[in-house]
């Protein structure tokens, strides 16, 4: 298990070297170096899976299988990318005065601690552990998110805190009624019940009145981190008011891997219950959140708020895939997934310089980024679209493929969902018109930008949107028959 | 029929034993306390002879004292003695609580304060006025939670007589039972409020923004004062009675032999002697609070005897 | 199980953990910033009792370890650590308004019976001696929840946050005697961490808006400008 380790390792020695290193430039190049190392490590690994199957580690901790090697591969990947783009935007931060070295240090190794407790999250394999590194991603970017120390910020953080704190409670209460139901169908053999894979062969044994309570819990915890309305609040704030690389990674994976436990928890509750319970709350939950962030979009005034209220529609949209069911659904969601946490990380990057370029957030104050600088302006206009579900790009090919399955089994849902896209659509489209395509205002000057990481990801997009390679389709294919039980496409 | 006839003499008798016991009571408190707040303590018998002497003197009665007032001391006290009749002393077997349960006892105590707040108002004058409005104040938040401590105690012994619930704890011989631990705090707690003791009210003063239960009786003189003020100490008694044989009902005589009650009475007197030192230190320790912050106080008496039923409900039946 | 089934240590084990209801009241009605901690302290203790009792009656070995850790870190490090926070920021002897303090409890008893009747079909199913203290620790968790929504200073509301992780200690030592051994050590991690992170919180709520009362953080909302 070499790759495993490695990929789970090299960020935790990143957090302690980075903790040591007080040279913020010097930590800013070792933080790419690392992440890029993890990033080589995690393709080792997903080529392992990909070859051989899943994988269990000599003492069940860690289970590696389709759905989860994908999203360590993801993780890994726009956490290098995302390394990449916060090196020089962050030396851009401290020559404006708005961090210190101190923190800096702070920033970097909480940075690793953060994909650690990710990749931590992503590849364990015993249900407890997936709830202490949940928690552990909170506690890595609490201290991001109050960054700047405004009072704005702070507050962010604080709410951070407190809502995602207390719902993570929640998802422990839940976990606890799992390890409960568990034990006492599989007797008390201590340590093993709690892993997901025996759980999940055992899953029809086990009690559906205690998982029904414990899946209840366990999705207003998770789903809390998810961002589901309504239980979304801290997630605009913490976007808005962290370091740009924070929102990026927060957006492209913080959600996921919460999502990614929601997932694995349905999967085990409806192996019990043999009813749609799980799958309704999803749905439900899920096109709530759609519609009310596509709402919201319309009457933001920040334009990173703006741009997390579109990620809370975006995972609103994958929980209601993923709570259809069916292959079709599952495979979407899956894509839909990878899709998103591209381009949405890819926006923040954009985002970030703009703003660097504005010297504000405000979007009434960011105009013309074309004029001012071309390729800041061009991969604003190119990711928004993106993210908004035109054409050419993966996110259509996702949204197009939800509502394919939607269309199959709950026809008449295609009305509200359609209804969102468009409204998302125009909220979307009606701020960054102007912010593209208006007039400079005076004193809008270019930034160092680099645009490597936008054009990369958003180059995956477009692929992924004109066709998905076989090894990658083959491997959602994997994913989704783990996932939905049932057959392939 | 002359077993019948036995339990009801012992009855009476155990009734006289508790009216004429409670001046004791109240004696041996305000001994304790005077020790306690480093002050000269009067005799233990100092109450008998305030009663004694209150019996001595003439009536003077209010120009605009109607009947009522008249009649109140009476009715009171006379409720008093009813209350102590059902409530177990020395011997659990009592038939007198086969007719009236410990509804009915709140029942009693509604009765007498009823009338004492209606003697209060009789005069017409402020003290008599106010000290009726605040006596109703804080009876209408202590009477619920005396209910609900209670009614932790009839759950458990699926009754309302007294008499068999205290037999049927006797039984259970030595269990911890959380739901107690509530209504026995609440119910001490009600005591005090009830009883006008620190920190709801302090009956040695005279102090029109703090009197309680004295602005009621201020205008009472002789023998109606006299009887006021036994009637009060009986209730201390009945009070510290009922904790103490509910909570701890241990060496309570179950039969009418001449050892079981003189054991009976020994430890009747025993953990009165000691409820009493409790209650001293809790006067001593604690500081009088104002009038606004009692309901708050009866408040969380209400919640722990509320918590007490719960806890019951929740813990100790079978699922 | 009926009550008098129970040994005393199995009696002993539901007074304790009527108690720590009971703190949990307590700490709801406590407005003063130094009794809140206190009746924190005395609960994060009350709940390492119960788990060593359960220890005790189970044999269960690993719950004793529980049981110290809970009570190094519930009893005596976080409160102390709360407590010197409280000092330095000088609120130890703060009084908050609390508005309705008797709706307040009232709501908290209806939190109980409502965790009562949720918990009853999972009570049902256990054969544990510490089953019927399920819906305890629940209304422990939503009690914690109660105060953080009820309280506006920070310390409050990280009291409350603290008395839920107690609530989910105490569901998993109530349901099925105490989590694993990594899980809990990583939830005790955590805990740590999230106090150590709280008390960096309060200076630097402190330093930005003068003061510890969270109403006054009120500049991010979706009001429109």
């Amino acid at each position: 298990m070499m790759p495993l380790d490695l990929v789970l390792w090299l960020p935790l020695a990143g957090v302690l070297l980075l903790a040591l290193v007080p040279d913020h430039r010097i930590a800013g190049r070792i933080n790419v170096a690392v992440a890029a190392a993890t990033f080589a490590a995690s393709v080792w690994l997903a080529w392992n899976v990909l070859r051989t199957g899943p994988e269990m580690s000599p003492g069940k901790l860690f289970y590696i299988d389709a759905f989860n090697v994908y999203l360590v591969a993801l993780t890994a990947f726009v956490g290098m990318t995302t390394a990449v783009f916060s090196r020089p935007y962050m030396e851009h931060e401290v020559g404006r005065g708005r961090v210190g070295r101190q923190r800096m240090r702070l920033y970097h190794a909480m940075y690793q601690g953060f994909l650690f407790a990710m990749l931590l999250a992503l590849t364990t394999n015993n249900m407890g552990v997936l709830w202490v590194a949940m928690e552990a991603a909170t506690l890595t970017t609490v201290l991001l998110v109050s960054l700047y120390r405004t009072p704005e910020s702070v507050e962010a953080a604080w709410k951070y805190f407190i809502l995602c704190g207390v719902g993570i409670a929640q998802a422990l209460f839940g976990t606890v009624l799992l390890y409960f139901a568990a034990e006492r169908r599989l007797g008390a053999e201590h340590g093993d019940t709690l892993l997901w894979s025996v759980l999940h062969n055992h899953a029809a044994q086990l009690d559906p009145a205690v998982l029904a309570i414990a899946f209840v819990f366990l999705l207003v915890g998770y789903g809390t981190k998810v961002g589901l309305v309504p239980l979304h609040n801290w997630l605009p704030d913490a976007h808005s008011e962290g370091p740009t690389p924070m929102s990026a990674v927060l957006s492209g994976l913080l959600l996921n891997v919460a999502l990614y436990a929601l997932v694995r928890v349905k999967m085990l509750v409806d192996g019990s219950l043999h009813t749609q319970l799980a799958g309704h709350l999803m749905m439900g939950f899920g096109l709530v959140s759609f519609l009310v962030a596509g709402l919201f979009l319309h009457r933001q005034h920040d334009i990173k708020r703006m741009f997390s209220y579109s990620s809370i529609e975006h995972m609103g949209l994958m929980t209601f895939a993923f709570g259809i069911g069916g292959a079709l659904a599952t495979f979407a969601a899956l894509l839909h997934m990878t899709v998103h946490s591209l381009t949405k990380s890819a926006i923040f990057v954009t985002v970030g310089h703009a703003a660097q370029i504005a010297g504000t957030q405000q979007i009434e104050h960011i105009r013309g980024l074309i004029l001012t600088q071309p390729p800041v302006g061009w991969g604003l206009l190119a990711g928004t679209l993106a993210i908004a579900g035109f054409p050419p790009f993966g996110v259509f090919m996702s949204e197009f493929l939800v509502l394919n399955a939607t269309m199959k089994s709950w026809p008449w849902l295609t009305v509200p969902l359609l209804l969102g896209l468009v409204i998302a659509f125009a909220g979307l489209l009606r701020h960054l018109q102007p912010m593209v395509y208006g007039i400079p205002p005076a004193g809008q000057v270019r930034v160092r930008a680099n645009m490597l990481p936008v054009a990369v990801h958003l180059a995956l997009v477009l692929w992924l949107g004109l066709s998905i390679p076989l090894f990658l389709s083959g491997w959602f294919e994997q994913a989704t028959r783990l996932i939905s039980g049932g057959l392939s496409l | 029929m002359v077993d019948n006839l036995n339990a009801w003499l012992d009855s009476a008798l155990q009734t006289l034993l508790f009216i004429a016991g409670a001046p004791l009571l109240a004696g041996w408190i305000k001994r304790l306390k005077c020790h306690l707040q480093n002050r000269a303590a009067p005799s233990l018998f100092q109450p008998y002879r305030d009663l004694v002497k209150l019996f001595a003197k003439d009536v003077v009665l209010a120009e605009h004292a109607s009947w009522l007032f008249r009649a109140a001391p009476y009715i009171v006290f006379g409720a008093m003695v009813l209350s102590a009749a059902v409530v177990p002393l020395v011997a659990v077997p009592l038939p007198a609580s086969a007719i009236a349960d410990v509804i009915v006892l709140a029942g009693f105590f509604a009765l007498a304060r009823f009338f004492q707040a209606l003697a209060g108002m009789d005069i017409g004058t402020a003290f008599g006025g106010m000290g009726a409005s605040r006596e109703m104040t804080v009876a209408s938040l202590a009477e619920p939670a005396m209910l609900m401590a209670v009614f932790t105690l009839t759950m458990t012994a699926s009754t309302t007589n007294l008499s068999i619930a205290i037999r049927h704890i006797l039984a259970a011989g030595l269990v911890l039972r959380p739901s107690f631990l509530f209504a026995l705090l609440s119910l001490a707690m009600v005591t005090v409020a009830e009883t006008g003791h620190i920190p709801v009210d302090n009956p040695a003063t005279h102090l029109e923004l703090t009197m309680l239960h004295e602005a009621m009786v201020l205008e009472y003189s002789a023998r109606h004062l006299a009887l006021m003020e036994w009637a009060s100490m009986i209730k201390l008694m009945i009070y510290a009675v009922l904790i103490s044989n509910i909570f701890l009902p241990w060496g309570i005589a179950s039969r009418f032999t001449v050892a079981a009650i003189t054991v009976g009475t020994l430890a009747v007197t025993a953990k009165l002697a000691l409820l009493s030192v409790l209650l001293a230190l809790w006067e001593t320790v604690l500081a009088k609070m104002r009038l606004f912050r009692v309901p708050q106080f009866l408040g969380f008496a209400f919640l722990l005897a509320l918590l007490g039923v719960l806890t019951h409900v929740i813990l100790e039946t079978a699922v | 199980m009926h009550l008098s089934a129970l040994n005393l240590y199995g009696q002993g084990i539901l007074v304790s953990a009527a108690l720590v209801l009971f703190t949990s009241f307590v700490m709801l009605a406590q407005t003063r910033i130094q009794p809140l901690i206190y009746a924190f302290a005395w609960q994060g203790a009350l709940l390492s009792v119960t788990t060593a009792l359960v220890a005790l009656v189970s044999g269960h070995s690993h719950l004793y370890i529980s049981a110290l850790l809970t009570f190094g870190l519930k009893a005596l490090l976080i409160p102390w650590m709360l407590y010197r926070m409280a000092r330095r920021l000088h609120i130890q002897r703060e009084v908050e308004t609390v508005s309705h303090p008797s709706l307040i409890m009232l709501a908290g008893a209806v939190l109980v019976v409502f965790c009562y009747y949720v918990a009853l079909p999972v009570a049902q199913l256990s054969t544990l001696v510490t089953r019927n203290t399920i819906a305890v620790s629940m209304a422990t968790v939503l009690l914690g929840m109660l105060l953080m929504i009820t309280r506006r200073a920070a310390v409050a509301q990280v009291i409350g946050f603290m008395s839920i992780e107690n609530g989910l200690f105490f569901a998993a030592v109530a349901s099925t005697y105490g989590m694993p051994m990594i899980v809990e050590l990583g939830v005790a991690f955590d805990v740590l961490v999230a106090a150590v992170l709280f008390g960096i919180f309060f200076f630097q709520i402190r330093a930005s808006i003068d003061s510890l009362d969270i109403d006054r953080l009120n500049r991010l909302s979706e009001k429109a400008e």
